[in-house]
């Protein structure tokens, strides 16, 4: 029985088989992205063990396929029991075993990035400095209270997942409870029209909710959109201070317990660096007389307090700046409309990916293993075809 | 005898190609010489021929400009080049407006803009119309139909023929307009004259200028209205955004060109005033700086190629032969005492490329070569083999020549872009064709050759049509090292797996249609299929792992599941699955032959089909003559995957010798 399941996850059948549910994976996580957008695609087949395609429009899924996990967890198994079970070692496979072995590393490096990389953006005009990166995906409901200007900000950041209505969140740091009262994922703000909005309250009793409404929208997929989460939540210290909106659309809201001031912010979720970028200068040029982007480039200037390193260093397509494990890409740059001339402004895409190093590894192993097994079968082969030609 | 014919055959050949190098003389007018004349367009520095080729190409269809339409080709209908079309249209509008250069083929837009039906009497073909036959209420017709195409329906896989067509046509219009105005404002009769004219106004003009923009009211009314009705003029040509024309005066590379508006403005306002004023987007100055403008507008002198632009447009309007050569060749020696660097002979040798036209050469080359190869079947002998084997090998040779000269005027690697990709795959496969046939001598790898050859010159043709092939890339794309290696090795890559996918076909439709297969010959394609398989997985999966690493290098995602890496990736995952299969004995001969006819499909989708999906970092939007294309090509690999499927007992090769090829799955089956 047990040798049964050894053959069968040995043999190359099952090679071929899952070889061909890779082709349709890839291809309908292809055909996906159309409708459902890069993220949400990669999500449901690539990083998922069961997937579903379904037609543009139609109700009901009609594809059922392996998720890429699914698949990736049964070639590197069928690939480690084969060579343990079936292959025999010989040097005329040498190259298929380099081979294998780089296709493993490749596989558990794609999911070690998976588990491991971190992306995100920093985004800052001429001149300003940042020690921290934002997510472009997640916001975190931040409460600070200013302990004077030369100290820094005690922080609460509540991630914006746990903000469901009806939840109650409490924090030692804070002498008030929040209870959220409603949340939405994509929502925009908009001044509360007194006459043409008599039906609808305004969205809180505090702050700016006192003026505003908040309208939910669809939840967003496109690559160049993102969903702005908003919420309603109510502030109670020994008695309820009222309720507040809270959104990404709006300026921090500042909240009197006792005596101190706090301040509310929702904002995308930050990572803090232990060194600071300042942009110096933004460069986008273009080819004559086209709007054909030719260079996008920005200098920073890089600071370090711990190792006192202070250098200029330019950021442009195909040159990132690597520095304390991250990765600093140039991802997208604008002009400010201003009166002195406009301040540049540019995004930097920040990427901290321990396992960066695999798939070079395996590409190498890889590579090699089909280079020496290819060139042993030309040699063999016009070493056969010689003699018949003489 | 017959031992000579092949040589002979391929010296008649390329007689013809060498012919095709040499310089033409110019009867009258220096066409030649005038095409050469550099100018900047699309960001790039091209000879003025390029620009008239490339235009007249969106436009027509074709790189020439036929006069007569309705004659037949042994009528001799009058036929011009695009360089005299391009001069014609840019100095004598009114002539040009007459000439039936505008191609329109679908009949709802024919029927919206009542454009004539065909009738040979009137000299209408139905197909080819003049800018004078749309007349005002035609031109507003389809800018507001385009405009309403382009707001309603932004995703333009929602777009049908009739749309595209109609966009097609306004683009087309919007390139002649902004052509018309590239020496000139198209109402201009006699350039020098204006000039002179414009040129006495400005130092009154600007005083009064200066007057009124510091606030002083005794200003010079009629100075002003006069350098203003000037200006006024070169600013309208500007809006449209006309090829930069005037080179710097004190040498410099294509980003110092200017327009003619911008080097006739510029002396009476100056560079960044000139921009404010043009309300350019970023440009708003601050007070002290157009202050400053203010201060020294008026100063600066013409550039002398304004003049010698006024010489040859006057010239040619007037119909002096003498006076425009005398004026083409003064500009020219004026341009080589500029600093100009690699512009000039750059310009110059794009004109020879473009007149060598080396892939269509090559194109015709593999028709006939095709021919020859397929007479070695049916029993025309070895010199028919070696006939086609001698011309495929010339045509290589010419192949090879139009990659390196692309190489040369690009300053990059073979492949930038779709159109490149097509000529490379084409060359790709030609020689891996060459390979095999050194190999097998059974006019099979020439087959392969000649066919792959021959499609991707048409795929590359209807790419073309699109306009200038040469196009700079953008920020992402300018580096030459990952365009010579990940693109250069995952082209290859598709070029292989299409070898083999056309080696199969060669077996199916040779062994289902005629009795030329036999057992060796099968034998032997499966053996060639096999090892140009080894090959494509080996390319395929190097070139896409390096584009990965590439991705990694420029935004730090090895893999990001973009559709053109997921279509680069299904190419590895499907030739891993051909070798795996036939390793595990799950299919023999005919198996792999069907399988590889897979192959083609799965390669075509990744090489046009992601491009269509409109997302991701490789899209082109969505092209619906390239769709329609593409699903005829997968529908017809499908019914010759099913004639593949049907037993080979039905077959004509093999079926009669089924015993002795007892070895092959499907005959012992049977």
């Amino acid at each position: 029985m047990l040798s049964k399941v050894f053959q069968f996850l040995s043999s190359l059948r099952l090679t071929v088989v899952l070889l061909g549910l890779g082709v349709a994976v890839v291809f309908f996580g292809t055909l996906g992205q159309t409708s459902d957008g890069l993220y949400v695609a990669q999500e449901r087949y690539f990083r998922s063990w069961f997937a579903y395609w379904t037609p543009h429009g139609s109700a009901f899924p009609v594809v059922p396929l392996p998720g890429g996990y699914l698949l990736g967890t049964m070639l590197v198994i069928n690939l480690i029991v084969a060579h343990f079970t079936r292959f025999k070692w010989t040097w005329s496979k040498s190259g298929i075993f380099l081979t294998h072995i780089g296709i493993i590393l490749l596989l558990l490096g794609q999911l070690a990035t998976d588990m491991l990389a971190r992306e995100s953006i920093m985004s800052f005009r001429e001149g300003d400095t940042r020690n921290y990166s934002e997510s472009s995906m997640d916001f975190e409901l931040a409460v600070l209270r200013s302990a004077g200007s030369n100290t820094l900000d005690q922080v609460v950041a509540i991630p914006a997942v746990r903000l469901k209505p009806g939840a109650e969140l409490r924090h030692e740091l804070l002498p008030f409870a929040i209870r959220v009262k409603e949340a939405y994922e994509n929502a925009r703000i908009r001044l509360r029209a007194p006459v043409m909005d008599s039906n609808r309250p305004p969205a809180a009793t505090q702050g700016v909710g006192a003026r505003i409404v908040i309208d939910e929208q669809p939840p967003t997929r496109t690559m160049d959109a993102r969903n702005v989460p908003a919420a309603v939540i109510e502030i109670s210290g020994p008695s309820s201070l009222g309720t507040w909106a809270i959104s990404g659309e709006l300026k921090p809201q500042t909240v009197t317990v006792e005596g101190t001031e706090w301040r509310l912010e929702y904002r995308p979720v930050r990572d803090y660096k232990p060194f600071a970028l300042t942009l110096l200068k933004t460069t986008h040029e273009t080819y004559p007389g086209t709007d054909i982007p030719k260079n996008f480039q920005s200098r920073v200037r890089l600071r370090n307090t711990e190792s006192h390193e202070d250098r200029e260093v330019d950021i442009y397509m195909n040159s990132p700046l690597r520095y304390g494990g991250y990765t600093f890409f140039q991802y997208q740059m604008g002009k400010e409309q201003l009166a002195d001339g406009g301040r540049g402004t540019s995004a930097l895409q920040v990427v901290r990916n321990p396992s960066w190093v695999t798939p070079y590894l395996g590409c190498i192993l890889v590579g090699v293993g089909l280079l020496v097994q290819f060139l042993m079968h030309l040699t063999k082969f016009i070493a056969r075809r010689k003699p018949r030609a003489a | 005898m017959k031992k000579r014919l092949p040589l002979i055959i391929t010296a008649i050949f390329a007689l013809w190609i060498l012919g095709a190098l040499m310089p033409r003389r110019d009867p009258e007018y220096a066409f030649g010489a005038f095409g050469r004349l550099p100018v900047v367009f699309n960001g790039r520095l091209q000879p003025l021929d390029s620009l008239a080729r490339n235009s007249l190409t969106r436009i027509r269809e074709k790189d020439t400009a036929n006069l007569e339409p309705t004659k037949a080709w042994y009528e001799r209908p009058k036929i011009i080049s695009a360089t005299e079309w391009l001069l014609t249209l840019m100095t004598r509008p009114e002539a040009a407006d007459g000439w039936k250069v505008f191609r329109v083929d679908h009949p709802e837009l024919k029927a919206m803009l009542k454009l004539p039906e065909p009738n040979p009497a009137a000299g209408e073909d139905g197909k080819h119309y003049a800018w004078n036959q749309f007349g005002e209420t035609g031109l507003k017709q389809i800018e507001e139909s385009a405009r309403n195409i382009q707001e309603t329906k932004k995703d333009s896989s929602l777009r049908n023929a009739f749309d595209n067509a109609t966009l097609g046509l306004y683009e087309a219009m919007t390139l002649y307009l902004r052509l018309k105005n590239t020496v000139h404002p198209q109402d201009t009769v006699r350039f020098a004259a204006e000039i002179a004219d414009y040129q006495k106004a400005i130092p009154a003009g600007v005083k009064a200028f200066q007057q009124r923009m510091t606030g002083s009211d005794a200003f010079d009314t009629n100075a002003l209205t006069e350098v203003f009705g000037h200006a006024e003029r070169y600013f309208v040509t500007l809006r449209g955004e006309p090829p930069l024309l005037i080179p710097p005066a004190n040498g410099g590379d294509s980003f110092a060109w200017q327009r003619m508006g911008e080097a006739l403005l510029e002396p009476s306002f100056g560079a960044p005033l000139l921009k404010h004023l043009m309300r350019v987007p970023k440009a708003e100055l601050p007070p002290e700086a157009v202050a400053e403008g203010i201060r020294t507008a008026g100063t600066r002198p013409l550039s002398p190629a304004v003049g010698h632009w006024a010489a040859m447009a006057d010239a040619f309007r007037a119909s002096q032969v003498a006076g425009f050569n005398t004026a083409v060749a003064s500009y020219q020696t004026y341009l080589e005492s500029l600093r100009l660097g690699k512009a000039l002979t750059k310009s110059a040798r794009e004109q020879l490329y473009n007149g060598f036209a080396p892939f269509s050469k090559a194109a015709s080359l593999y028709i006939v070569a095709f021919l020859f190869g397929c007479g070695f079947w049916f029993n025309f002998a070895e010199w028919s083999r070696k006939t086609s084997l001698h011309l495929v090998q010339l045509a290589f040779v010419v192949h090879t020549l139009g990659l390196i000269a692309r190489m040369w005027l690009e300053g990059r690697p073979p492949v930038t872009n779709l159109y490149s990709s097509a000529i490379f795959i084409g060359w790709g496969a030609v020689g891996l064709g060459l390979i095999l046939e050194s190999f097998w001598k059974n006019a099979i790898g020439l087959a392969v050759a000649t066919v792959i050859g021959f499609s991707t010159q048409i795929v590359a043709h209807n790419l073309a049509l699109g306009g200038d092939t040469m196009v700079m890339l953008q920020a992402v794309l300018d580096t030459n090292f990952w365009l010579a290696t990940h693109v250069v090795i995952v082209t290859l890559g598709y070029a292989a797996t299409y070898v083999a996918g056309f080696l199969a076909i060669l077996y199916v439709v040779l062994g289902f249609f005629t009795k030329v297969m036999t057992a060796d010959m099968g034998k032997s394609l499966s053996r060639m299929v096999y090892g140009i398989l080894c090959f494509a997985t080996l390319f395929s999966f190097v070139g896409t792992v390096l584009g990965g690493i590439w991705a990694d290098q420029s935004w730090g995602r090895f893999w990001g599941w973009d559709p053109k890496e997921n279509g680069a990736l299904i190419i590895v995952l499907w030739n891993a699955l051909i070798l795996h299969a036939r390793w595990g004995g799950m299919v023999r001969e005919r198996g792999i032959m069907n399988l590889a006819i897979f192959g083609n499909i799965v390669t075509s989708w990744s090489w046009f089909g992601t491009n269509l999906l409109g997302v991701g970092l490789h899209s082109y939007g969505f092209m619906s003559g390239a769709f329609t294309a593409l699903m005829v090509f997968v529908g017809s690999q499908c019914v010759l995957i099913a004639l593949g499927l049907i037993p080979q007992a039905n077959w004509r090769s093999f079926s009669a010798t089924a015993s002795g090829v007892a070895k092959a799955p499907a005959a012992s089956a049977a």
